[in-house]
């Protein structure tokens, strides 16, 4: 008698799998409801929505000169989105890309400062991207070994690491590297240390595309990337099978570090052609969200990245034109986000609505 | 010898005015992780709770002019605050708990989204308002002055830490000692402390896993929130300040760790992390970069996590499952 109220109003189910088209229908849906939201939002502080979303579009893809800012944003968050990757397959929460991208742009600065006029440009720019890397990759060894080792939390663990390493780089300006005494700024880089132009945006964008290929090789069609899912999925599984877990987690971490340094070699020396505190400037966050939201997907993170890109690069436009404060790009981003993580729920599981009849005849 | 003592002494009530903002953020993100649930979002949520806090009570005493009331702004600054915390925390416990997204990624789309909403309603504000928002000096004094006599503060030596602090302080104070009490005196606190231990021993023993999750969650966004608006209303000088509210989520995070989950030493951890903050400003020394004291917080909080998970011992760990999402469906 009972039973029809214990039965829950909604209850859950998991999905067998659904057909792609219907995924992308709610992914998109996700996206145009976050977009309904946004402009709510600008609703609310008095700007016309399809003006200003209008302003953002123009804004970041109208002209030539905005569609290279809008890829220069999209460089460092793809970058780094792939490097987040394996780590995220392997359940190693690694929220630490933003500290080593300024650790990768530490070694590589090290390099564009001091040997610029002893080096060829190919030569120099080489060992740059290579000390980035290895710096990088350092940087995130550290929290892997004690993971490997004692099992500490490596969330919090390379949490913290980004906040040291970017307080180095405060010394550094102030220190050692500082230019002009009291000026706090690091000199900019001799022209030999600064990446070349391809299409009139630094050329950090071909490294990129080209380690979308590699990621997806790797991930995909490698040893390495199949015990990295084994891990991934159960890491008993991977002892039992006799993987070296302890081991695949430091060389994965070490690979991770490594290609987030590189993004900070780029944006060093492509973008900013120096060396600041704000090196990262948040591309290690957002980026780790890119990452998530792409499931991990090498290719599906290039579209991400670049609307990402697009958004922001639009609210600068948007704080011009219409007086409308560029924090609204994190606001629109952030509600994006949210969306994106709430939809995949619609994916994975089916709710079931409790019936009347189904209840009387239980 | 005397001169040597004040400076000491005025190095610790700088050290708790910078430490209180961070007491709240801590005992808010406490609260929130012995549930389990790591809420990454702590910088976003106090970027909320520092803008909203501000704008309340910037609106109140406009709207109160003259008459405004010092006491019913510091309840409003908070009230504002903690209600920006629980809608912030909801959107996180909404998505990590019903609808099952990964901790770590909500966590930093809510850093990025609390922190654009700051921002954004603390520059709209200015903008609004002519290029300026400051509260009266008035009310400022309720909002960063002792609450005790001044025959109190006047005490030699003592008197000055004692009593001589903001109104933040001590109720960060009773909030610390409330909290631990709840936690390891109360079958409530106990309960919220099994579901981050073990969502599935404390499912199976009948306890409500999710409702116990979005409370604490929730309440303790509420909490971290009012930290950012300390933040604003007495180190900033009720004016809003991006710049300096920026990382103080964060440290907050970090202060968690070292104070090893336990509120009572959120308490002196929170005046020591203060005090790392501000030491470079008072305490020069040869050789040390001023950057470098900067750094030091978290050097300090990595060797603890360090030292915790090599000496293993059971009453010094995180929370079990923290972090990890709990569905009873998945067993």
């Amino acid at each position: 008698m009972n039973h029809e109220k214990k039965t829950p109003l909604i209850r859950l189910a998991k999905r067998d799998g659904m057909e792609g088209w219907k995924i992308w229908c709610i992914r998109c849906g996700a996206v145009l409801f976050a977009l309904l939201l946004g402009a709510l939002v600008m609703g609310l502080v008095g700007a016309n929505p399809f003006t200003a979303y209008g302003a953002m579009v123009s804004g970041a893809l109208g002209k030539k000169s905005a569609i290279r800012q809008t890829v220069k944003i999209a460089v460092p968050l793809l970058g780094c989105a792939l490097a987040i990757a394996p780590c995220f397959k392997m359940r190693f929460w690694n929220i630490g890309a933003e500290g080593q991208i300024t650790a990768g742009a530490i070694a590589a600065s090290y390099f564009a400062l001091f040997w610029a006029d002893r080096l060829p440009a190919p030569v120099l720019l080489t060992v740059m991207g290579v000390a980035g890397a290895v710096g990088g990759g350092f940087w995130a060894l550290i929290p892997a070994f004690f993971k490997a080792r004692w099992n500490t939390n490596e969330t919090l663990f390379t949490l913290m690491m980004n906040y040291i390493v970017i307080g180095v780089v405060q010394w550094l300006q102030g220190g050692p590297w500082e230019g002009r005494k009291g000026s706090q700024i690091i000199p900019q880089f001799d022209e030999a240390a600064c990446l070349p132009r391809v299409f009139g945006i630094h050329c950090g964008w071909i490294i990129v595309l080209v380690l979308v290929v590699f990621m997806h090789i790797y991930m995909n069609y490698t040893k390495h990337g199949y015990e990295i899912s084994v891990i991934g999925d159960s890491v008993n599984t991977a002892r039992y099978a006799g993987m070296n877990v302890g081991w695949v987690m430091m060389r994965t971490m070490f690979l991770s570090g490594a290609i987030s340094g590189i993004v900070g070699f780029i944006v060093a020396s492509g973008a900013n052609n120096t060396l600041y505190d704000g090196v990262a400037g948040g591309v290690g966050f957002t980026s780790i969200t890119v990452a998530w939201l792409s499931q991990l997907n090498a290719f599906a993170m290039v579209g991400i990245s670049v609307l990402l890109a697009v958004l922001s690069k639009g609210a600068e436009t948007l704080q011009t034109r219409m007086a409308v404060p560029a924090s609204i790009s994190d606001i629109i981003t952030g509600i994006l986000l949210f969306c994106m993580l709430g939809c995949e729920f619609f994916i994975h599981y089916r709710l079931i609505f409790r019936k009347k009849k189904e209840a009387r005849n239980g | 010898m005397g001169n040597f003592m004040n400076l000491f002494i005025a190095l610790i009530i700088a050290a708790i005015t910078y430490g209180t903002p961070l007491l709240f953020g801590t005992l808010g993100e406490t609260l929130t992780e012995k549930s389990g649930n790591l809420n990454l979002g702590v910088e976003g949520i106090m970027f909320m709770g520092g803008a909203l806090g501000l704008g309340g009570v910037f609106y109140y005493e406009k709207a109160a002019g003259a008459g405004a009331n010092g006491l019913v702004a510091v309840v409003i600054g908070v009230l504002c605050a903690f209600l920006a915390g629980v809608l912030a925390s909801l959107i996180f416990s909404f998505l990590t708990i019903t609808l099952r997204a990964n901790q770590n990624v909500t966590g930093l789309a809510l850093s990025i989204f609390g922190t654009g909403v700051g921002q954004f309603a603390g520059e709209y504000m200015r903008v609004r308002e002519n290029g300026y928002i400051s509260i009266g000096n008035h009310l400022k004094t309720f909002f960063q002055n002792s609450p005790f006599p001044d025959v109190l503060q006047k005490i030699p030596v003592v008197g000055g830490v004692l009593f001589g602090n903001s109104v933040f302080f001590y109720l960060g104070l009773m909030l610390a000692a409330g909290m631990f009490f709840f936690l390891n005196r109360t079958r409530t606190g106990l309960y919220l402390r099994s579901v981050g231990e073990s969502p599935a021993t404390a499912d199976a023993a009948g306890i409500a896993v999710e409702r116990y999750k979005y409370l604490a969650t929730v309440i303790g966004g509420g909490i971290s929130a009012v930290g950012g608006m300390v933040y604003i209303m007495t180190i900033a000088g009720c004016v809003w300040n991006h710049e300096g509210l920026s990382g103080v989520g964060w440290l907050a995070v970090a202060l968690v760790i070292f104070c090893m989950w336990r509120p009572l030493s959120a308490i002196w951890g929170s005046v020591l992390f203060g005090a790392l903050m501000i030491l470079y400003l008072r305490l020069v020394l040869p050789f040390i970069p001023t950057q470098i004291y900067k750094i030091l917080p978290y050097v300090v909080t990595v060797v603890v996590l360090i030292v915790s998970s090599m000496r293993n011992n059971k009453e010094k760990q995180p929370p079990a499952s923290l972090g990890l999402a709990y569905f009873r469906e998945d067993r």
